[in-house]
């Protein structure tokens, strides 16, 4: 028993961390980390001191000065009195904005163009293979300059639809213009009963939500199908349809007087307008004021509606003179009129329609330019179709892959068990397919959203061009600039590819 | 009975055999493959006359107007009234302008690259196809070509910017002192002690012991051609009013021509308006013939001239350049006797400087209370530091210039267009391969802090878009290099595309590694190889064989990123047309320009992408 | 040491490095050329030219710099630069001198650390409208689509005059000249606006000019002038005095033509101090005594810089308006050389 060695006493030597495997992993870690706070070190030092060598210092505060200039593209408000910070907010929701919507176009362009490459028809197959190679072995950059001349040139600029015989014409319906400023379209305005009207919608779609929920288990329990389809569609419209057609009948026929400061009790609107040309109107946000707007653009004047948010307001603006005309209901006209000091007011002869619970205003041609609706902007427009275009033809090849990686035998397997052939797509070649398409589909996504930066190539402002574009221009802040702008972007890549590994991993195939 | 049958039934069977009918027309060449291919289904028709009008929709409107485009024209206004005589002008568009890629295309290839030295960037870009056979085809190329990829990159750099012939030598000797300190070490040590002592090997010899013997040899072959190079330059300076004056003197006598040939030009335009307006009657065809051969004539007139103001520029620079070196020359004994005695004062103002002043770089630094005569001593002090340092430059410039052995050095801002984007891409994969390498390695490490920062710098690369880090580049790189140092825009836009392309290509080997079977390590290990002797013996190599056409991805994807440069001044294609379209002669013009570059990019990347699809297909069987 | 490693390093790519030093002088002239910043392509003010030539008034100034420092006007590196990058070249020493139109302002000499040395264009902001639209006044331009060029003065004065007025507008942002006239000239906005020498400038190159009108107003000053760094008040005296040669030299009729004449003496002793006859200006500058001799000789004085590259003869055809000399009701007025 005395002959177990006793294992050599392990007397640590220096060498050991070196040599020793078990130690020299600890080593390299050391030695590397010390590196690594060396480098971080001098580039912090060196950083520090040539602020100090230009005289500048490392604060935030410029975030909070005055901008000074002026965004055409917002989604909140915005003015040239708002701060850095806010031209910087514009810019980061332009570039979601951009990017959210190239990634649903790019998907669509790309799964047609992936299908239409594998399509049996030859030319149909040829065309798509050109676009393809066309878009993914030219750089982008140019892509989006030539799309931008091509609707800057190919479209017609709004002078055009004015006069006669206008050389340009707005289409469906005079609803929508296409001008090389962009395109105008209707856009939506809650008058009173919009509340209904959407209560009655959320409903509905509860409604759809459980009736699925009913079909689906009574498949599963008895193997019947519902026309779920068919009767979602009846669901989601009929009701909503019905609230709105009824109250539009309720108050449609109603009409709100005009009041006026500084007209003649019972002149007409051309009389006023005359003597005030351009005026500005005060209401709260609803379907008279915007009646009023479109009348006015008719008789070719340009109103703006000076957004107030209730009927008290409206007499401290029109006592401010902030705007001449106000439209409201008859019972509150007749309070406003006895109250208001100090400004002459008059109810014209002239009445606005009340409007309907949900109306288009559709845009109409007023000063210079188009007024009215909305305006999708010509640089949103190319740099969206650009993006989508580019990333498409990348997506197309992912899309062919995925499919040309299922297996012919499941498509066989699938009609061997009667299923039909859409219900193959759908239960059996999809779901494989996706599983190849999904990971390099995301990656694509995140190249459209990181390229999206070359907004400033057409005067998109995204937060390249207000953050790190002009702020940086008119501040003098790059290193912060920079420093925030990359920070976005990281934090958006790094959001994008969190959803791409949470994908990866419920959808892993489980190895045994 | 049977002959009844057989009689009977003998009647109604055919002896011979039936001639084999054609297949229905429907079954048979062009149509069978029209039926198929085109309108197999009604889907499938509706697909095909859309894509046939689209076809036609869109080369009826390309095709007349890129080859009804005007090739000779000496500004878009020219170009203009050229179409407006084929009545094809409204807007200029009705056919392309393409006199300005006439004009302009070597300017859009090369950037500012003197016209003298158009061979180099050439033959850097035919060397650098050779250098890359023995990679992208290794199958079909002897692998002892692979000698000159390796010295390819030095040669590139030395052929792009100039200069004496040993420096590209030098440094590429520093490889080879880094690689046999790496032997030595890693004899003695391990694997990864080698690679430590290898880099900080060649790092040491390209910092310190390269521009010592760099000096050395300008200072021993400058002092032994000082005296000829002053005669020479004072006799060139003598000689150069004249040949200034001779080469002015041809510039005009064409222009002068040129303007006469204008007139004669500008007569015909004339009389094709009249003729067109109604206004007066004659020949309109002849006229137009009359006009191509005119607009030939000055074009080929223009030619000349454009060669002629190279000639008198080039002599003026050569003045310019003789005048320099003389100046300089003279100068040279003055500043060399005048260095020691600047060195001696230097050390005296030191010497003189309170312990608590040295080492402080601007006034600003200075310290509360500092007295008037203490300030006055560290401005002389800091003022003969400058002056020894500028004097030490201009030493130095001269005699590099004095020694120049080799080729004449270019400016990296004179590179521009493609050249450029050739040269930032191929830079960019060049280099950052061995940075990938690493990443890729210390990624797949097991290594806490090394894994953690390897995935950290890969990620916040390629989580920031390129033109991010470009404009960090432009603004910011200077920020953290130490105070006083700056670097050409070119150059830090090289190293910033480096190490933003470094963090793909580390995705791309990663992806190479992971595909290797487990057993390729498994077998590396039970050979007994350490980890560098496994890495670099049986790893790497498969690795970065499967990666190839990952890195030709790359490579693609990078090259068209260059255009992103144009954003922060650089001249490539791109800023290079801005620059085209701000000139007076070709304001207003911009789809040409755009075609044209798009269309030299297309070729590039299309063939570079056909290969990189081919070597995958090879590579894909050879793993079946 | 430190200095041969530097060089070291970068003979590997054959790049030049530079000292940022409060010597500028010395250092330019121990490089052998010039550095200087101008814009990536601006007509009659910079661009290059088929050959690789830079030309334009701007460039012009590059060029007198390097024959004053160097005795030689062709001795100029050109760094092309955008509006964003212009002010950390300078800083950062990439350049020694911007010559790229920039206007002079309070933040910029003062918190952004530059150092103006005069003005060589007095410009102000202008509008040009398509003669068609019937515009006469820019009061008249409520709700008009604007194009302007970003990161310059011109997008804060342009929201400044709005709002003061209290009208309403859509800026148009772009990035270059070229694109502005690109989008005007399709009609994607109604009104150009930038430096009233730019608007004339890009007009000029138009198919139709007189379809066109530039409105009468010029709603901000937009002094252009070169910029040095801060600090280097011996560097800026340089640059600010060959401005000032060229302004005298156009006063006192020294021109490229007669300058070797009358280097050879003159009864006016004021052109013989400036062309270094007389007195040691150059001296007091530390440079030669010939310096404005050679700016003149070989660059010109203001008046054949401003003909020979936007003058009334060229395309660009610019009168000299507000830079017309002081004696001639202009805002040029040298300092007197003495």
């Amino acid at each position: 028993m005395t002959a177990i060695s006793e294992p050599p006493a392990e007397s640590f030597r220096l060498s050991q961390l070196i040599y020793d495997s078990r130690y020299r992993s600890t080593t390299i870690q050391v030695v590397a980390s010390i590196l690594l706070l060396a480098a971080i070190y001098w580039l912090g030092r060196n950083i520090v001191s040539n602020l100090q060598d230009l005289g500048k210092d490392f604060n935030f505060g410029f975030l909070w000065q005055r901008s000074g200039y002026d965004i055409n593209q917002r989604l909140i408000e915005y003015s040239n009195d708002s701060s850095h910070g806010r031209a910087a907010l514009v810019g980061i929701l332009n570039t979601l904005l951009v990017s959210v919507l190239g990634c649903i176009t790019a998907t669509f362009l790309g799964v047609f163009a992936g299908v239409l490459r594998l399509s049996k028809n030859w030319i149909v197959a040829r065309l798509m293979t050109v676009y393809v190679e066309g878009f993914r072995n030219i750089p982008l950059l140019l892509w989006i300059l030539l799309i931008f001349a091509l609707m800057t040139e190919g479209t017609p600029q709004p002078r055009d639809f004015r006069g006669e015989n206008p050389e340009a014409s707005m289409i469906l319906w005079d609803s929508v213009a296409v001008t090389n400023r962009g395109i105008f379209v209707p856009s939506p305005v809650w008058g009173d009963g919009a509340g209904l009207l959407a209560l009655v919608f959320v409903l509905s779609l509860a409604g759809i939500w459980w009736f699925r929920r009913y079909a689906f288990a009574r498949q599963e329990a008895t193997g019947e199908i519902l026309p779920i389809f068919w009767t979602s569609i009846g669901l989601l419209v009929i009701p909503t349809l019905v609230v709105y057609l009824g109250y539009s009948a309720m108050i449609s026929k109603d009409q709100y007087p005009l009041i006026a400061a500084g007209g003649t009790e019972g002149a007409s609107l051309v009389e006023y307008l005359e003597e005030n040309r351009n005026p500005s109107i005060c209401s709260v946000p609803d379907t008279a004021a915007v009646n009023l707007s479109t009348t006015l653009r008719g008789l070719e004047q340009r109103a703006s509606i000076v957004t107030v948010s209730s009927v008290s307001e409206v007499q401290a603006s029109l006592e401010a003179g902030d705007c001449v005309l106000a439209v409201m209901a008859p019972s509150a006209a007749e309070t406003l009129i006895g109250s208001v000091d100090g400004v002459e007011l008059a109810t014209l002869s002239d009445t606005v329609d009340r409007g309907r619970p949900l109306q288009f205003e559709r845009p109409q041609l007023a000063g210079f330019n188009f007024e009215g609706g909305a305006q999708l902007r010509n640089s949103l427009i190319a740099l969206w179709f650009a993006l989508s275009l580019y990333t498409g033809a990348f997506i197309a090849e992912i899309v062919r892959a995925g499919i040309l990686a299922v297996s012919r035998g499941q498509t066989e397997a699938a009609f061997a068990l009667g299923l039909r052939p859409n219900r193959t797509m759908n239960l059996v070649i999809l779901p494989q397919a996706m599983r190849v398409i999904i990971p390099p589909l995301i990656s694509q996504y995140l190249n459209l959203t990181k390229n999206s930066s070359l907004a400033i190539a057409v005067g998109y402002m995204d937060v390249r061009g207000t953050l790190g574009g002009i702020t940086i221009s008119q501040t003098g802040r790059e290193l912060e600039g920079i420093l925030l702008m990359g920070l976005f972007y990281l934090v958006t890549s790094l959001a994008i590819s969190g959803v791409l590994n949470i994908y990866n991993n419920s959808v892993k195939l489980q190895e045994r | 009975m049977s002959d009844i049958h057989s009689e009977s039934s003998i009647a109604f069977v055919r002896t011979e055999m039936l001639e084999a009918k054609d297949p229905p027309s429907s079954q048979i060449g062009v149509v069978k493959w029209v039926r198929e291919n085109l309108f197999s289904s009604w889907l499938n028709s509706i697909l095909t006359i859309l894509s046939i009008v689209f076809i036609y929709v869109v080369l009826k409107a390309l095709i007349p107007w890129v080859f009804g485009g005007v090739w000779d024209a000496g500004s878009l206004g020219e170009c203009r009234s050229v179409l407006n005589a084929f009545g094809q002008g409204g807007h200029g568009h009705g056919a392309a302008c393409w006199a300005v890629i006439e004009d302009r295309w070597l300017q859009l290839l090369f950037g500012f690259y003197p016209p003298a030295e158009y061979w180099r960037p050439i033959t850097f870009v035919v060397l650098m196809f050779v250098a890359l056979l023995p990679i992208l085809y290794s199958d079909y190329v002897s692998s002892k070509l692979m000698i000159f990829t390796a010295i390819f990159p030095f040669l590139a750099v030395w052929l792009i910017w100039g200069g004496s012939f040993w420096v590209p030598i030098m440094t590429a000797f520093g490889f080879i002192v880094g690689y046999v300190a790496f032997q030595v070490v890693s004899r003695v040590s391990f694997g990864g002690l080698g690679v430590a002592a290898g880099v900080l090997a060649s790092v040491l010899w390209w910092l310190v012991a390269q521009g010592m013997i760099d000096d050395a040899l300008n200072r021993t072959i400058g002092a032994a051609r000082y005296d000829e190079a002053l005669a020479t330059a004072q006799a060139e300076l003598a000689a150069a009013p004249e040949l200034i004056e001779q080469a002015e003197a041809r510039r005009d006598a064409i222009a002068d021509d040129i303007s006469v040939a204008v007139e004669g030009r500008d007569e015909v335009l004339e009389q094709i308006a009249l003729i067109r307006s109604g206004e007066s009657q004659g020949d309109l065809d002849v006229l137009q013939d009359q006009l191509l051969a005119m607009q030939d004539q000055l074009s080929a007139m223009r030619d000349t001239f454009t060669i002629a103001v190279r000639a008198a520029t080039s002599a003026g620079a050569a003045q310019s350049d003789a005048r320099q070196s003389a100046s300089a020359l003279a100068a040279l004994p003055d500043q060399e006797a005048e260095l020691p005695e600047l060195r001696a004062a230097r050390d005296e103002a030191l010497a003189a400087l309170p312990n608590a002043l040295r080492g402080i770089g601007t006034g600003e630094d200075l310290p509360e209370g500092t007295s008037d005569e203490d300030e006055d001593a560290l401005s002389a002090y800091l003022s003969l530091e400058a002056d020894i340092v500028n004097t030490e430059l201009a030493v130095d410039t001269t005699y590099r210039r004095l020694a120049l052995t080799g080729l004449e050095p270019v400016e990296s801002r004179n590179i521009g267009g493609f050249l450029l984007a050739i040269i930032i891409g191929m830079a960019g994969i060049i280099l950052s391969l061995p940075l990938g390498i690493l990443l890729a390695l210390g990624r797949q490490s097991d290594l806490f802090i090394i894994n953690k920062s390897s995935v950290a710098f890969i990620e916040v690369m390629r989580g920031v878009p390129l033109i991010v880090w470009l404009v960090t580049a432009s603004l910011l790189l200077n920020y953290f290099l130490p105070p006083g140092t700056s670097f050409d825009l070119t150059l830090r836009v090289i190293i910033m595309v480096t190490l933003f392309s470094s963090a793909y290509i580390a995705e791309v080997i990663r992806g190479g590694l992971a595909a290797l079977p487990t057993g390729q390590y498994e077998g590396a290990d039970s050979l007994g190889l350490n980890y560098w002797q496994s890495m670099r013996l049986i790893i790497l190599p498969q690795a970065l064989k499967i990666s190839i056409p990952g890195i030709v991805s790359s490579f693609i994807g990078l090259f068209k990123d260059t255009t992103l440069v144009a954003f922060i001044g650089l001249l490539d294609p791109i800023g290079l047309s801005n620059a085209i379209r701000a000139s007076s002669e070709w304001n207003g013009i911009y789809w040409e320009l755009f075609i044209f570059i798009g269309a030299c990019f297309w070729i590039f990347c299309f063939s570079m992408s056909r290969y990189s699809q081919w070597l995958e297909r090879k590579l894909h069987t050879g793993h079946r | 040491m430190k200095k041969s490693i530097f060089l070291g390093t970068l003979a590997v790519a054959g790049l030049a490095a530079g000292f940022v030093s409060a010597q500028t002088l010395d250092e330019v002239r121990a490089r052998g050329n010039l550095s200087c910043g101008v814009s990536t392509g601006l007509a009659g003010f910079s661009m290059p030219d088929a050959n690789g030539e830079w030309q334009g008034f701007d460039v012009a100034f590059c060029r007198a710099v390097a024959a004053a420092v160097l005795g030689d006007s062709t001795a100029v590196e050109f760094v092309p630069l955008t509006t964003q990058t212009r002010f950390t070249a300078l800083a950062s020493g990439e350049v020694d001198v911007l010559a790229r139109n920039t206007t002079w302002t309070f933040s910029r000499d003062v918190d952004l650390r530059l150092e103006f040395v005069g003005v060589n264009y007095y410009d102000g902001q202008g509008f040009m409208v398509p003669r068609d639209l019937g515009v006469t006044s820019a009061l008249e331009l409520d709700g008009a689509t604007v194009c302007i060029q970003t990161g310059t003065t011109t997008e804060l004065n342009l929201a400044d005059f709005f709002s003061s007025n209290n009208m309403g507008y859509e800026p148009v942002p772009v990035e270059t000249n070229a694109e502005a006239q690109q989008q005007y000239l399709a009609g994607a906005c109604d009104v150009y606006t930038t430096d009233a020498s730019g608007l004339a400038a890009t007009r000029a190159t138009f198919e139709d000019p007189a379809g066109h009108v530039v409105l009468p107003e010029i709603v901000s000053k937009e002094p252009l002038g070169p910029l040095v760094r801060h600090g280097d008040s011996e560097w800026g005296d340089v640059a600010r005095w060959t401005l000032n040669a060229m302004v005298a030299a156009e006063e006192l009729g020294v021109t490229s033509a007669n300058v070797a004449e009358m280097a050879a003496g003159t009864d006016n002793p004021e052109i013989n101090r400036l062309l270094g006859t007389e007195g040691d200006l150059g001296g007091m500058l530390g440079l030669e005594a010939d310096w404005a001799q050679n700016v003149i000789a070989q660059v010109g004085n203001y008046d054949e810089v401003f003909e020979g590259n936007i003058g009334a003869s060229t395309p660009i055809g610019l009168s000299r308006g507000l830079n017309a000399q002081w004696t001639d009701g202009g805002l040029l007025y040298a300092p007197p050389f003495r």
